[in-house]
């Protein structure tokens, strides 16, 4: 017993006492901010892997398709830069898409949320995932949400075993033909209002596998989501924001920490 | 006449100078090969050619350093004796090249499907229909689980047959992560795109894959890695075995309900992952490993970040697996649970961390060394049990060993170098194998150019290929509540099978 006690002591405090404002250590590619720079647009377009990068003529970057490889930023540095910023969620693809010349937070629109969720949820959410193809990257950081590091848990949001426990889904990967179905089964099984989350690019706009015809995302044009989280993969911080977000937008109250 | 060529890891070989046998021949030949215990077979698959299939084998001797490779071309109309029949460690293989071009394997015991790809012959097979074996008995039952578990995991069914409580049979079905991933390496013409595809094999072996990609792509290429750029990658695999191996024992911790263990080596493993973060700015490392490129040079204030983060784990984690490993009522359920021996590893073709805690060398850093592994002289670890308790304690020994492996690479620094970025044509009508000690096992990446040095095949084999058997038979005769205890101490790769 004592020896637990001196382990579980020198551990100390590993929490992160406030998950809206930590800075993440070291680089990280978050939020692409697009200066008003002239620049070669078509070679700009050509490099990324997924067309997230449009110039007609101002120059975007579409968070639902990037990958956040960052090679656009290495190769053009005086045109893109990616921010530190991890709040990176919104609740329509629209908002995800980042115009040059803003520099502007991302925001979740209250008027767009539908009145349960934050009637219901904004201090318990319950969800179940669906890992539908995902390469387990996605699935990684969201177990490390729930972990003592990131302590999801300190604000009612968790994952439970059964549809039937949850409040919404979760969904990461592009949705392979093969997950279709058991992802419909469980989307069903799951009680209103039946919250839908797109974590990841995968999941959002089928990102490096768009367009395989190993893929079925007919499920996707079937009902509103709710929330779409960028990431390749999610970053923890940016999945409990996001989701922070969408069960308090609607409310005055500030988000209590610890 | 020459049975098979010999080629080492990484080197290209001309497509006609590897031997094409008659199938009688290369069935012969190969299963000679593989009776050696030094010797398995670290890829067997097809290319179609003018409507016919060529069979390509790869035997790895793990003595020689080398891998010897044949062809038998074939008609997807021919009956074939198997392989499988007489070494089952071809059985994966076989049922792949069956389920892609329909050719029969007349012998073969277990010819089912493997992942459903939507290219397969028989648009007919479903994988809701998957014909699991029955066993009609009033005595014995069958659970089912998944695709869908309770945890944040990716898709698997698992279907049992027990007696009471006790596992007679586990069936393991896959295939619900198919994404196209080999045909999409192929279509996908630009290095970035393919690149990003190899990082997206297996997200939690990122460096494993993506290393095994660019190692094999350079080559093809001919192009000779840059002092700066092989520490680079030799040091991303050893620290990503340091971060996986560390979350593993969080989950074998988690599913004994070891309360303390599961949140110290949760917390233990974030800073490991966390450096990958500060290297390359994520925490997958995703978007470090590059073909022809050291991205992110590691330089002298890395190394000290990186010291730094080891120097604080390290008296955390010993504290940790010391005091785990020495309570009674820990060992009382990893002991004995989960056998494998080294035989059925042998037979079942097991590799990595599975084949090493049952006493089989199985270690491409020593049999097959490609990047720093040339220098370093590794030696693999072993345990002879083969229980959920070996695969524990080598994960345990391995953590250790590859962090004096990173200490030791960071203490001898390569210059950075700026000679890296080439853009050069890989070569034409070419095959090559590329292997990798992922901290899984052994990855193995396999390709083939045509005349103009186009890729017309790209093959990819996570370890997880052969060790989803050797779960099946681990939990044979154990309880069904032991069975995520024997699942965590394998965590094999559901999206690196699938593909
Ligand atoms: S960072 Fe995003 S926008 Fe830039 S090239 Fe990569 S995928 Fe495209």
């Amino acid at each position: 017993m004592i020896q637990e006690l001196k382990i579980l002591f020198h551990q100390g405090k590993q929490y992160i006492p406030d998950v809206t404002t930590v800075e993440v250590p070291g680089i990280f590619r978050g939020r692409p901010v697009i200066s008003t720079k002239p620049t070669d647009t078509v070679a700009l377009c050509a490099i990324c892997p997924t067309k997230a990068i449009q110039a007609n003529p101002a120059v975007s970057i579409d968070m639902g398709r990037c990958l956040f490889c960052g090679e656009c930023a290495d190769l053009f540095p005086d045109k893109i830069r990616f921010s530190k910023d991890y709040k990176l969620a919104s609740n329509s693809l629209e908002g995800l898409i980042v115009r040059e010349g803003t520099d502007q937070p991302l925001f979740i629109d209250p008027a767009k949320i539908r009145g349960e969720i934050t009637r219901l949820f904004n201090g318990s959410l319950k969800l179940r995932q669906v890992s539908a193809a995902g390469d387990n990257s996605c699935e990684w950081e969201m177990g490390a949400a729930g972990n003592v590091n990131f302590d999801m848990g300190r604000f009612g949001i968790e994952f439970v075993a059964s549809p039937r426990h949850a409040d919404g889904i979760v969904i990461t990967g592009p949705i392979s033909q093969n997950m279709a179905e058991p992802l419909q089964i469980c989307y069903d099984a799951t009680p209103s209002p039946k919250i839908i989350i797109l974590a990841g690019v995968d999941a959002i706009s089928g990102g490096i596998f768009e367009g395989s015809p190993a893929l079925n995302r007919t499920f996707l044009n079937k009902y509103k989501i709710d929330l779409y989280i960028p990431g390749n993969p999610v970053h923890p911080l940016s999945f409990i924001n996001g989701v922070l977000g969408l069960i308090r937008a609607g409310k005055k109250k500030q988000i209590r920490l610890v | 006449m020459m049975k098979s060529i010999e080629i080492k890891n990484n080197q290209p070989v001309v497509l006609d100078d590897i031997p094409a046998l008659a199938y009688p021949d290369f069935l012969e030949y190969n299963l000679k090969l593989v009776t050696d215990p030094g010797s398995h077979c670290v890829n067997y698959f097809g290319q179609p050619v003018n409507g016919r299939i060529r069979l390509i084998c790869c035997i790895a001797s793990d003595t020689n350093g080398t891998i010897h490779v044949n062809t038998s071309m074939v008609d997807k109309s021919d009956k074939l004796p198997s392989l499988t029949r007489h070494h089952f460690s071809f059985h994966i293989f076989e049922r792949e090249i069956h389920e892609s071009f329909g050719l029969e394997f007349t012998d073969h015991p277990w010819l089912k499907p493997v992942r459903y790809p939507w290219y397969r012959t028989d648009q007919s097979q479903k994988i809701e229909n998957y014909p699991f074996y029955h066993i009609e008995s009033e005595e014995l039952h069958e659970v089912g689980v998944g695709p869908i578990h309770a945890g944040i995991i990716e898709p698997g069914h698992f279907r049992f047959i027990c007696n009471g409580e006790q596992i007679l049979h586990l069936e393991i079905q896959l295939g619900f992560q198919h994404r196209g991933i080999e045909k999409l390496m192929v279509e996908r013409k630009d290095l970035l795109s393919r690149t990003i595809l190899a990082e997206s094999i297996a997200g939690d072996t990122v460096v494993g894959h993506t290393s095994a990609f660019s190692n094999l792509w350079e080559s093809l290429c001919g192009f000779i890695p840059s002092p700066d750029l092989i520490h680079a990658r030799t040091l991303a695999l050893e620290w990503e075995r340091i971060a996986i191996h560390t979350g593993d024992l969080s989950a074998i911790a988690t599913d004994i309900a070891y309360q303390l263990g599961s949140s110290v080596f949760g917390r233990l493993r974030t800073p490991i992952i966390n450096a990958f973060q500060i290297w390359g700015g994520n925490r997958l490392a995703k978007g470090l490993i590059r073909p022809f490129r050291n991205r992110f040079p590691f330089s002298p204030n890395l190394r000290d970040t990186f010291n730094k983060i080891l120097d604080a784990y390290y008296p955390d984690y010993t504290e940790m697996f010391d005091r785990m490993i020495d309570l009674p009522s820990i060992l009382s359920r990893l002991e004995k649970t989960g056998v494998v021996t080294r035989e059925q590893s042998l037979q079942t073709g097991t590799v990595g961390i599975a084949a090493r805690s049952a006493n089989l060398e199985r270690d491409i850093r020593k049999s097959h060394p490609c990047l720093g592994y040339n220098d370093i002289s590794h030696s693999p670890l072993l345990m002879p049990q083969g229980d959920v308790y070996a695969r524990t304690r080598i994960r345990d020994s391995e953590i250790r060993q590859s962090i004096g492996y990173a200490r030791t690479l960071m203490e001898n620094m390569p210059r950075h170098s700026t000679g890296n970025q080439a853009i050069i044509q890989p070569a034409s009508n070419s095959f090559i194998v590329s292997l990798v000690e992922g901290w899984r096992g052994e990855i193995c990446h396999a390709a083939i150019t045509d005349n103009d040095g186009e890729l017309i095949l790209y093959k990819i084999k996570d370890p997880s290929m052969h060790n989803w058997t050797a779960l099946a038979l681990a939990v044979r005769n154990n309880e069904i509540s032991d069975f995520p205890i024997c699942n965590k101490s394998f965590n094999l790769s559901y999206c690196g099978f699938d593909l």
